[in-house]
């Protein structure tokens, strides 16, 4: 059996991770430690890559926590609903008709596009989902992003079969996430998004709580489970969309996050929630180093990277629990 | 205290009619077990009386129409232990049992002092006070049965439903459980409808028996009104005895005519 220590002491502990990880992210890059690069690169492109490592970590960390609560599956991320087909689909139409065309317009059309990709399937699963099958039940919602995944891919492929190689190149690379063009602008553009999406979501964790006993109980203990699944869902739709149109696609993250802070401080939301924000958070801002420093001048991408450390890690977790509980 | 009525209550599923139209009145404080054979619509009355299914008629607790209440408010009206309670493996007992304040607590708000201490209260009441930080997954069938009775007297309604309470439990769990209940109702005044498969236990807790028969109530009164060999095998399709003890309680015993 398994005490659980009192959520503080983990939130604490969560907190003075992110803390040492801001730190780190500051110190090192390609032009050296802290002492010998000049305030410029610390200012205008470490920091707001830390900064901006650290708002989509901690959004979709606790997008993905959020939508394992309302889905109840431990299994699902942020991206479940087609969040990541629309947003992706989004990119590569901005990306390969024209991105040269755009340059001198006033608003980037890239982010716009995928961040309108990503609330656009989400909406068009939802009214597929509620259309088609009972809402008593998640799983004709699931069903419906599945469907909709599937067809934005196939456009996307469609598209793409008709670009050059050039174009390929520039949307696989958006795909696999990366913060090389990290910018304070980036960090401006996003923070609203993420602010106002992570208050709602956090002001649900004792909801999510509920609907762990599932939907016919949580409905029998007062709670409007089609409302709350709504709002949460929204909220974590609009949060992951807008990370999602700076960074790209960054897997892995918004499932092992939740999953590593649930294995070591229990499922409760009311700890989870506010852990996997601190967590993921410093989780992205280290997994942004290695991808600056390996391939030096050229980067790895940052998918790519949380995949690589992420997946590891979590077999670990998933063994060494086995072995405790 | 609050009594229950079903007024011409239906229920049915894609135009499968699971409840022709019911009309029963628990009184306030009252015992009303459901039988009937498997499919009868006993889950399918109780499922719609808390609101999981959509039914035509009424439901009234206390005079107040059901259909006119929020979910919160029905939730503070009826509780209802389903007959597979679905337990979170991690989640304390603690925290399980105070998720039955949860139509107390305000959309946007957190468990006060007083919710806490009245699920401590009832912790102690069903003597789980000691298991409040164990994890679900480490109770016994029995102690799952108490726990998930817990949460829903925790919810403080008047009204409680148990669907199949005692079906996994072994008999003198069942019975310890159904004391339980007894005891609760009569402390807390609750108003108790459950759906049961064992007869004999029915008619010894509850003081009136609805036997259902394909959506239809087909008889209805006190147990030895009921539990009648003729009624029971017109049905159920069985072979019963019914056999009666001194203060005249029904025992239904299977019978079989001979060994092969």
């Amino acid at each position: 059996m398994t005490t659980y220590r009192r959520g503080w002491v983990w939130l604490s502990a969560a907190l003075l991770l992110l803390a040492a990880a801001v730190v780190l992210g500051v110190m090192v890059g390609p032009a050296g430690t802290l002492s010998s690069a000049n305030w410029n690169i610390i200012w205008n492109v470490r920091m707001p890559r830390v900064a901006l490592a650290a708002l989509v970590g901690a959004m979709l960390s606790l997008a993905g926590a959020s939508y394992q609560g309302v889905f109840r599956n431990p299994l699902v991320d942020p991206y479940l609903l087609g969040a990541a087909g629309g947003a992706g689909l989004g990119a590569t139409i901005v990306i390969a008709f024209g991105r040269a065309a755009t340059s001198d317009w006033i608003v980037d059309p890239l982010p716009l596009a995928a961040f309108l990709g990503a609330i656009a399937a989400v909406t068009i699963t939802y009214l597929a989902g509620a259309a088609f099958g009972s809402m008593r039940t998640s799983t004709s919602l699931v069903l419906a992003g599945v469907a909709v995944a599937s067809l934005t891919s196939a456009i996307q492929a469609f598209v793409l079969q008709r670009s050059s190689d050039g174009v390929i190149r520039t949307v696989y690379n958006w795909l696999l996430g990366s913060l090389v063009k990290a910018s304070w602008h980036d960090v401006r553009l996003i923070l609203p998004y993420v602010v106002v999406s992570g208050a709602v979501l956090l002001a649900h964790r004792r909801h999510l709580d509920v609907f762990r006993v599932g939907d016919d109980e949580a409905l029998t203990l007062g709670l409007n489970v089609r409302r709350v699944r709504i709002v949460v869902v929204a909220a974590a739709t609009i949060g992951t969309a807008a990370v999602v149109s700076v960074s790209g696609l960054i897997a892995f993250v918004g499932i092992v996050v939740p999953h590593a802070v649930r294995m070591v401080c229990g499922g409760s939301y009311r700890r989870v929630l506010p852990i996997s924000i601190a967590v993921g958070a410093a989780f992205l801002i280290l997994a942004d180093i290695p991808g600056r420093m390996l391939q030096n001048p050229a980067e790895t991408p940052l998918g790519v990277v949380t995949a690589f450390c992420g997946a590891p890690f979590f077999m670990v977790l998933l063994r060494t629990r086995r072995a405790t509980v | 205290m609050s009594e229950l009525d079903f007024t011409d209550l239906t229920v049915s599923y894609d135009g499968q009619v699971a409840v022709q139209p019911l009309t029963l009145s628990v009184p306030a404080g009252g015992w009303l077990c459901l039988i009937g054979p498997n499919g009868a619509g006993k889950s399918s009355a109780l499922r719609s009386t808390c609101g999981l299914v959509d039914h035509g008629g009424s439901v009234a607790v206390g005079g107040v129409d059901t259909s006119t209440m929020s979910t919160r408010g029905r939730a503070r009206a009826i509780a209802f232990v389903p007959q597979v309670p679905v337990l979170p493996a991690d989640m304390m007992v603690g925290e399980y049992v105070l998720l039955g304040r949860s139509p107390f607590i305000s959309y946007f708000g957190v468990a006060s002092a007083n919710d806490r201490r009245l699920a401590a209260d009832v912790l102690s009441q069903l003597d789980l006070a000691d298991f409040a930080h164990r994890r679900l997954e480490t109770l016994s069938g029995g102690e799952r049965q108490r726990t998930v009775i817990a949460r829903a007297v925790a919810q403080g309604s008047p009204i409680l439903l148990l669907d199949e309470p005692t079906s996994a439990l072994d008999i003198g769990h069942q019975q310890k459980a159904l004391e339980l209940v007894d005891r609760l109702r009569c402390e807390r005044g609750l108003t108790v409808v459950s759906a049961m498969h064992d007869l004999t236990l029915a008619g010894l807790y509850a003081d009136r028996l609805a036997l259902l028969h394909e959506g239809r109530l087909v008889a209805e009164g006190t147990p030895a009104d009921v539990l009648r060999a003729e009624i029971l095998s017109e049905f159920y399709g069985v072979n019963v005895r019914v056999h009666y003890e001194d203060d005249g309680t029904p025992i239904v015993i299977p019978h079989r005519s001979s060994r092969r």
